[in-house]
């Protein structure tokens, strides 16, 4: 399953402190939306209000609209638990559960909320996310071990299969490969690239090169000083962002030229 | 410099750890080779430290059970549950609890306390009595080992439940955030990453927790009117070790003396045993543990 995501107006604020203002934007469908944009620019922040978890942070909240295949993630009733089991996060670093084995770890997500699962299902839903993610031939010898005991590259696929195990909508990765090497890298990469086969993707990235080699899209984000909320300031198709941009501020960040 | 002070100060905690355990050795000795009629009890050295090494760790037991689950629950409420100001002042309170000297909390169960439990223990002794923990005749001052048991508890609480706190606390936020991202309640989330994290941390405050009841005197001694060891716990009896030593050591000469220092060895192997599988529990999941 795969869906979009229909953004309008979206305001957020930690407390009364307004860190980014005024999102429209649409997301397609399996494809891979990169945000690029300056340290502090609010891309993080905003693709965690894509799946509310930006609420972990005391004090954070949103005004206007995040509509997921036309149903609004804020409107009342929504439990955030919901709209995180339908739009799954990888994080800027592996963050596999360390009393966990591999195993344990790609099933965290379908164990919960009492979900009953049968030992078949269960080795079939393993191999099958740890396929997905590329890291079954590397791992299926030790499905007992702990997840801590992988290399940085693996720990990360290993996150990617525990979000695809849940079956989600929308996958965000927020800087994937940012504490990883040039090799990992690029496997995630080559993985992110067969993911939106299935998946919407969105990916935040402050490596201009990697937006440019595994998004459809590329959303640039800026801030006109510190204290000031991030805007989104121009969205198009990925080759016309980094051949063509609208906007200077775009031309300027991707020719290197700040940031 | 430095390392010469460090090194002095590690080999002062070893002297002076021997010293107390050659001290105890050398005084306890004349028990073992007494003749057993000169002993209190006049049966002999086993005799007369089994019913209150059983008494003690009844009493320890007792306060674990209640204050172990209610420790924790505070715990998570302060560090997962409570808005920022309140877990403040909660902490504040339970900190305080821990600071309220021990012959306080004993003149409160003596006095208030144990009159406010007459009424149950009679009720238990009526309905329950068939169970023989609760068998009757109910004490009728309410100081019993149950009693006991219960201040004990209030006193470990706050031990457990600051230290679980700081655990809690320490837990991940990495790990944290990527349970609630896969779509964990906050109870599931406190499962999957903060409860096994914090395990080991448990583990040592409930062993802190339990080398306090084991060891303390003056609330058992003011609380509890003792007695020969007894299997219910509403009824008056029973004996803790600390708080034999401390009614009995004033008056205690020759052999007497011997034999109370003996019961302390006693005390302290127990509570020695107590640490040593308190590691062993916490290296026995090492692998799995989050610090690798």
């Amino acid at each position: 399953m795969s869906k979009r995501i229909d953004v309008s107006e979206l305001n957020v604020y930690y407390s009364d402190f307004l860190a980014v203002e005024d999102v429209s934007i649409t997301l397609d469908a399996k494809s891979v939306t990169a945000f690029i944009g300056p340290s502090g620019c609010g891309k993080s922040t905003f693709l965690r209000t894509l799946n509310r978890m930006h609420e972990v942070i005391p004090g954070a909240r949103v005004e206007g609209r995040v509509l997921l295949d036309g149903d609004n993630l804020y409107a009342d009733g929504v439990d955030p638990v919901t709209v995180r089991s339908q739009i799954g996060m990888v994080f800027q670093r592996p963050n596999p559960f360390p009393t966990m084995s591999i195993r344990d770890n790609v099933l965290a997500g379908v164990k919960l909320n009492n979900r009953r699962i049968s030992r078949a299902d269960a080795d079939e839903l393993v191999e099958k996310s740890l396929q997905s993610a590329n890291l079954w031939n590397e791992v299926k010898d030790r499905l007992q071990k702990p997840g801590s005991g992988l290399s940085g590259g693996q720990q990360q696929r290993l996150c990617i299969a525990r979000a695809i195990a849940v079956s989600p909508d929308v996958i965000l990765m927020d800087e994937p490969c940012s504490a990883l090497d040039p090799i990992s890298t690029l496997a995630i990469e080559d993985l992110i690239n067969e993911l939106k086969d299935e998946y919407t993707v969105v990916i935040v990235t402050h490596n201009m090169q990697q937006a440019a080699r595994v998004s459809d899209k590329t959303a640039f984000f800026n801030i006109a000083g510190t204290g000031k909320p991030g805007r989104l300031i121009e969205f198009a198709e990925t080759a016309t962002i980094f051949n063509n941009p609208g906007q200077k501020s775009t031309e300027d960040y991707v020719s290197g030229r700040f940031g | 410099m430095f390392s010469g002070a460090a090194l002095g100060a590690g080999v002062l905690i070893v002297v002076v750890l021997f010293a107390v355990a050659m001290f105890l050795v050398i005084q306890a000795l004349p028990t073992f080779s007494a003749a057993p009629a000169d002993i209190t009890g006049g049966k002999g050295f086993t005799s007369y430290i089994f019913p209150i090494v059983i008494g003690t760790l009844i009493a320890a037991a007792i306060a674990l059970v209640i204050a172990t689950p209610i420790g924790i629950a505070v715990a998570l409420f302060i560090s997962h549950y409570a808005p920022r100001g309140m877990a403040r002042g909660l902490g504040y309170v339970v900190d305080l609890l821990a600071a309220i000297p021990s012959v306080i909390y004993g003149a409160w169960g003596a006095t208030f306390l144990a009159s406010q439990l007459k009424a149950p223990y009679q009720w238990l002794a009526e309905n329950m009595g068939w169970i023989p923990i609760f068998g009757g005749p109910a004490s009728g001052t309410g100081k019993t080992i149950l009693t006991a048991g219960i201040v004990l508890a209030v006193m470990v609480l706050p031990i457990i439940a600051s230290l679980a706190r700081e655990i809690f606390l320490q837990a991940p936020m990495l790990h944290q955030e990527a349970a609630l991202a896969l779509g964990a309640t906050r109870w599931e989330m406190i499962r999957m990453a903060v409860l096994p994290f914090a395990r080991g941390g448990i583990i040592s405050a409930v062993m802190l927790g339990l080398g306090r009841a084991l060891g303390e005197t003056m609330a058992v001694a003011l609380v509890l009117s003792s007695g020969p060891l007894i299997a219910s716990l509403i009824r008056s009896g029973n004996q803790t070790i600390a708080a034999e030593i401390a009614l009995n050591f004033p008056e205690a000469f020759g052999l007497r003396l011997n034999e109370l220092i003996a019961a302390g060895l006693v005390l302290f192997l127990i509570t020695l045993l107590v640490n040593m599988v308190a590691r062993w529990i916490i290296s026995r999941h090492k692998e799995f543990s989050g610090a690798n």
